[in-house]
């Protein structure tokens, strides 16, 4: 036999599909808010990113080559999803050191500890920066203003808009600055406009589907919605809590991790009004100002649960026929 | 003061009714087991194998304590020593059964046997049977991907990266079956272990006529029935194209070994012949390291 | 907006290269190996022996049980011996080798070009005829086709479904019998209605095959019950509950068979065979094959008589390419890679796909990211990431649940997935294993 023919099960085509495709398109996805973070926070947005994408990646090629002793995987573009995350749910002057605790703990323990990639429980950005509110409450909610003067960039610190609409309704900003950005935030959350933008493009890429995003942000409409109806207070007007604090990040790029999300149609539209609705009741009457990642985290909770519960809509089981 | 009080004392009526009732309960839906099972159990080895045929350990234990006699029940594992405490235990006696040992009835190496083929499935050997006879020209041979390493509970079989064979750690392996039944090949039998673990068999399972049988293997059974003829027990029988040795009539005389034109009877673990050895196989050297 | 099914499904690229090359015939060889076994069902009892002469259509092979199907001799000859060969199955089976002397063929064969549109048969003689013929499924799942068209007594057929899909990618060899065939399908196409007693037929076609979709609409205006149906061009839509859908909206559920909604679906390949076997008495002797392929130099569609070794056909394409790595028997989606390319021809090859080994070669397999990509193009709405974990631990009970016997082995799941899982290999094992405990259950 001069040619050994190979052998395998059908199909004998793949698409072509690849975790890192999926993952670089996320990446491409965040360029829009990452733009509007450059311009408004100048270099500190830029040392921020860089430096959480750098720890991230250095921990996980560390741990995984020295402390579980496997070939490290970091082309799959994972870890550096993970720091840019958890970048853009920082405040631009967060001290470097904290900013690798957070990455640490990301990655070493809401990752890696579970088994990596794939068997995570937790979206490690969330958690990580769960872990920096939880440890370092003052620093992770100080947050510098908009547009620094050039030299002082660790200069005055600013409210965000929903630490206004709680503590102090009656300097809020208007909505189209929320839109673009122009208000004080954490890094990544500027823009409602560019991380649309990025929900376009996933969507547009088959990265992810309408179901997550939509239902959350079509929970926390509904639910202000309502309120706003009964007692016209900008507290519950709809359109400043979709387009402010961290849900519109949350809500594209943090509830949507494969990995950490349901599985099927079903599941997904469960989980992402969970996601809306734990947001609104932390927004409205908890102690924080923010609740989506408190949200998320519960959400990412209960995935397997509603994985165990939920099931795909199969072939001739509801359908009339007819 | 009084609110410590009324806690201590709320805490302890409730305390007392509860443990009222679960007595009451306890007693009402007492199950009278036999307390021998539990003593069975406790002298088995704790493996839950399933290679008694039972679906664990307590399950062989209440099965011995029923059973009338200890003639089908043996834990592969515990071997004879267990089964003799277990019949001392029950006022019964074991009989005595010889130790088995797990044995791959396929010496197809890459040397011996030839690929024809790359297969490129999933590394799981019934994917592969169910695709296809393998990637060599015999279609019975060991594929090689491992679900008996899978199956073992013991770490007893590994894959040689050299020969893409499994083979058997003696110490280890309990012959508990779970690679036999692994196995979509049929490959491997529990055998009996023999004396200083000396064994005799065909190492084949290729059922094809001699002529195509060893054209796709050097070292395969073509069924030519001289082991047969010169067995002095009768212990060898041809069925399809195919030798097979009964290991409870082989008195290993070791006559079939050298007349095997293929060389497809392995002898295991005896001291080298005297007069013209046969080729040192190095099979023999592996298994039993 | 064209119709197709409704859940999942996938669109590979197309690569429909050898579509427009018209079907020529390739010569027979000095010796055929015919399998006993060419259809889903009992092995054929061989009736020749060896030393007997044989024509051409001489059965050779008799079916045994219910579901089974006649083979006759496909070459007119002596029979050399029975004895085992490899074949598709990629395992050693009974065979009828041939010696090939000359061409004769039995005298009730009709082998006149002329078109015999009439047939004043009764239903139960066309499906005798059918029978006797040995033919099958031609689409690739080679199911005895008189079985297929004896619908249990309590079910009415209301709807005949002609299969004209072929959404496998780079197969072609339904397209050219469309095209080159079409007036001798119309007519199968009347007798098959006739044997069901149905008063519709539709005929489905992928929108990717433009001029077959003209050719029939125009032939069928003197077919005023049969009807052509573009649609959406979506793997799996050759599969027949998906075609179902595609076309009439209702769903076969789990387990049932399409009758159950009224429907029998048939490959186009299979009425034109069923047309000769009625009208000209000619048995399932040939098929047109598809050779293609990215690096072979002609790609094209044979007429093959059954038995010739793919070798000869892969000759007449330009020879195997140098950077042969897989050569497949059927499409790429559901075919099955073979070990070796001298196995003959049977009833169920519809094409031979030759994959380069840069392209073949599947990729390691990573931990699964939960994405979810499988099951949105699962067609029968299963978690295939689900069914090969329980497969991979032996939880049948729970696979059973999740109903993993619905599978069709579609292979859109291995396809998509981004970690490169085998997906499909572990399901089909599942499948196998359950349905043996259902089976086991059930005696």
């Amino acid at each position: 036999m001069e040619h050994k023919l190979i052998v395998s099960p059908s199909p004998h085509v793949h698409s072509g599909d690849t975790i890192q495709k999926n993952m670089y398109n996320v990446l491409i996805a965040l360029i829009p808010a990452f733009l509007v973070a450059l311009y408004v926070f100048r270099l500190d947005a830029l040392i921020i990113t860089a430096s959480s994408v750098l720890f991230c990646v250095g921990f996980e090629f560390l741990i995984v080559k020295y402390i579980l002793k496997k070939t490290p995987t970091l082309s799959d573009g994972s870890a550096i999803i993970t720091g840019v995350l958890l970048a853009f749910n920082v405040p631009s002057n967060l001290p470097v050191w904290i900013l690798a605790l957070g990455c640490l703990f990301a990655i070493g323990v809401v990752k890696l500890s579970f088994g990596g990639l794939g068997n995570n429980i937790f979206n490690p950005a969330i958690a990580g920066r769960i872990f920096l509110l939880i440890s370092f409450p003052a620093q992770m909610t100080t947050w510098p203003a908009a547009f620094p003067a050039a030299g002082t960039t660790d200069a005055v610190s600013s409210a965000t808009v929903l630490g206004t609409l709680k503590f102090a309704p009656e300097a809020l900003p208007s909505l189209q600055s929320m839109l673009l950005g122009t208000e004080g935030g954490s890094l990544g959350e500027m823009s409602a406009l560019a991380l649309m933008l990025g929900l376009v493009y996933l969507l547009w890429k088959k990265t992810i589907t309408w179901h997550i995003p939509v239902s959350i942000l079509a929970t926390v409409a509904f639910f202000t919605g309502i309120l706003y109806l009964f007692n016209p207070l900008p507290l519950y007007h709809p359109l400043i809590h979709l387009f402010s604090g961290g849900l519109m990040l949350g809500a594209v790029f943090m509830a949507t991790d494969y990995v950490t999300s349901p599985m099927t149609k079903k599941g997904m539209l469960i989980y992402g009004a969970g996601i809306g609705f734990v947001t609104m009741a932390i927004r409205l009457w908890g102690a924080y100002p923010e609740g989506v990642s408190f949200a998320i985290l519960l959400m990412n909770a209960l995935t397997p649960l509603i994985n165990n519960y939920t099931s795909p809509k199969r072939f001739g089981e509801v359908v009339k026929n007819g | 003061m009084s609110v410590l009080l009324t806690a201590v004392a709320t805490l302890g009526v409730i305390g007392a009714g509860s443990a009222a009732i679960l007595y009451m309960v306890g007693q009402r839906f007492k199950v009278e087991e036999d307390p021998r099972i539990q003593e069975v159990q406790d002298s088995l080895p704790a493996a839950n194998c399933g290679g008694c045929g039972f679906p664990g350990c307590a399950s062989f234990a209440s099965a011995c304590v029923k059973a009338e006699s200890m003639d089908d029940l043996f834990c592969p594992v515990g071997g004879q020593n267990t089964m003799d405490k277990v019949a001392a235990i029950l006022g019964r006696k074991a009989p005595v059964a010889a130790k088995k040992i797990a044995v791959v009835r396929c010496n197809g190496t890459c040397d011996n046997r030839p690929r024809l083929n790359l297969y490129d499935g999933a590394s799981n050997c019934t994917i592969a049977s169910a695709l296809y006879g393998g990637d060599t020209g015999c279609s019975f041979g060991c594929l090689g991907l491992g679900d008996c390493v899978d199956s073992c509970t013991f770490d007893a079989i590994h894959i040689n990266p050299v020969t893409m064979l499994p083979e058997v750690v003696e110490d280890r392996c309990t012959a508990c079956g779970a690679c036999v039944k692994a196995c979509p090949k049929d490959i491997i039998e529990l055998r009996k272990q023999g004396p200083k673990s000396r064994r005799i068999y065909v190492s084949c399972v290729n059922k094809d006529k001699g002529g195509v049988a060893k054209k796709s293997c050097d070292v395969a059974c073509i069924g030519c029935t001289k082991c047969q003829q010169v067995c002095p027990f009768e212990a060898i029988t041809i069925e399809n194209n195919l030798a097979f040795i009964d290991d409870d009539k082989c008195r290993l005389c070791r006559k079939c070994v050298p007349v095997c034109p293929t060389n497809s009877i392995l002898e295991l673990n005896f001291p080298t012949r005297k007069e013209t050895p046969p080729a040192p196989k190095e099979e023999e050297a592996t298994v039993t390291a | 907006m064209l119709k197709t099914f409704r859940i999942g499904g996938i669109h590979p690229k197309e690569k429909k290269i050898s579509a427009g090359e018209a079907t020529q015939s390739i010569a027979i060889p000095d010796q055929v190996i015919i399998p006993l076994s060419q259809h889903i069902g009992a092995p054929c009892q061989p009736v020749v022996k060896k030393g007997d002469p044989v024509k051409v259509g001489t059965l050779i092979g008799k079916s045994v049980g219910f579901v089974s199907a006649n083979i006759h001799s496909p070459v007119s000859g002596t029979v050399l011996k029975i004895d085992k060969a490899l074949d598709a199955s990629g395992y050693k089976r009974d065979a009828v080798f041939i010696k090939v002397e000359g061409d004769e063929w039995e005298e009730s064969i009709d082998r006149s070009p002329e078109l015999r549109k009439v047939c004043d048969l009764p239903a139960s003689e066309i499906l005798h005829k059918i029978a006797a013929a040995g033919i099958v499924g031609m689409g690739g799942a080679t199911f005895p086709t008189h079985v297929k068209l004896t619908p249990p007594p309590e079910a009415k057929a209301e709807i005949l479904i002609i299969n004209g899909v072929e959404c496998e990618p780079w197969l072609t060899s339904d397209h050219r019998l469309m095209m080159e065939k079409a007036d001798e399908i119309l007519v199968g196409t009347t007798i098959v209605m006739k044997a069901l007693n149905v008063q519709k037929a539709i005929i489905g076609i992928e929108n990717n095959k433009q001029d077959a979709i003209k050719l029939f609409s125009q032939k069928t205006n003197g077919y005023p019950r049969i009807e052509v149906q573009p649609l959406k061009v979506q793997y799996p839509q050759g599969g027949e509950k998906q075609l179902i859908d595609a076309i009439t909206g209702r769903q076969v559920s789990s387990g049932a068979l399409p009758i159950s909604v009224g429907a029998v679906v048939q490959n186009v390949g299979t009425v034109f065979a069923i047309y000769e076997a009625v009208q000209k008495n000619k048995p399932l002797i040939e098929r047109v094959v598809t050779v293609t392929g990215k690096e072979v130099k002609q790609p094209c569609n044979i007429l093959s008589r059954i038995g010739v070794p793919l070798s000869n056909l892969i000759d007449m394409a330009g020879g195997m390419p140098e950077t042969t790595g897989k050569v497949v028997s059927g499409g790429p989606m559901m075919g099955k890679a073979l070990a070796s390319t001298d196995i003959p021809v049977t009833k169920g090859t519809s094409g031979i796909l030759i994959i380069p080994t840069l392209e073949a070669k599947r990729k390691a397999m990573k931990d699964c990211i939960r994405c979810a990509k499988c099951i949105g193009v699962c067609p029968m709405g299963l978690n295939p990431t689900l069914l090969m974990n329980l497969t991979e631990y032996e939880v049948w009970d729970r696979a059973e649940k999740n109903h993993i016997t619905d599978c069709i082995e579609c292979g859109s799941c291995s396809y998509t997935c981004p970690a490169d899982r085998p997906l499909l290999d572990y399901i089909r094992l599942g499948k196998g294993k359950v349905n043996g405990i259902i089976r086991a259950r059930k005696n």
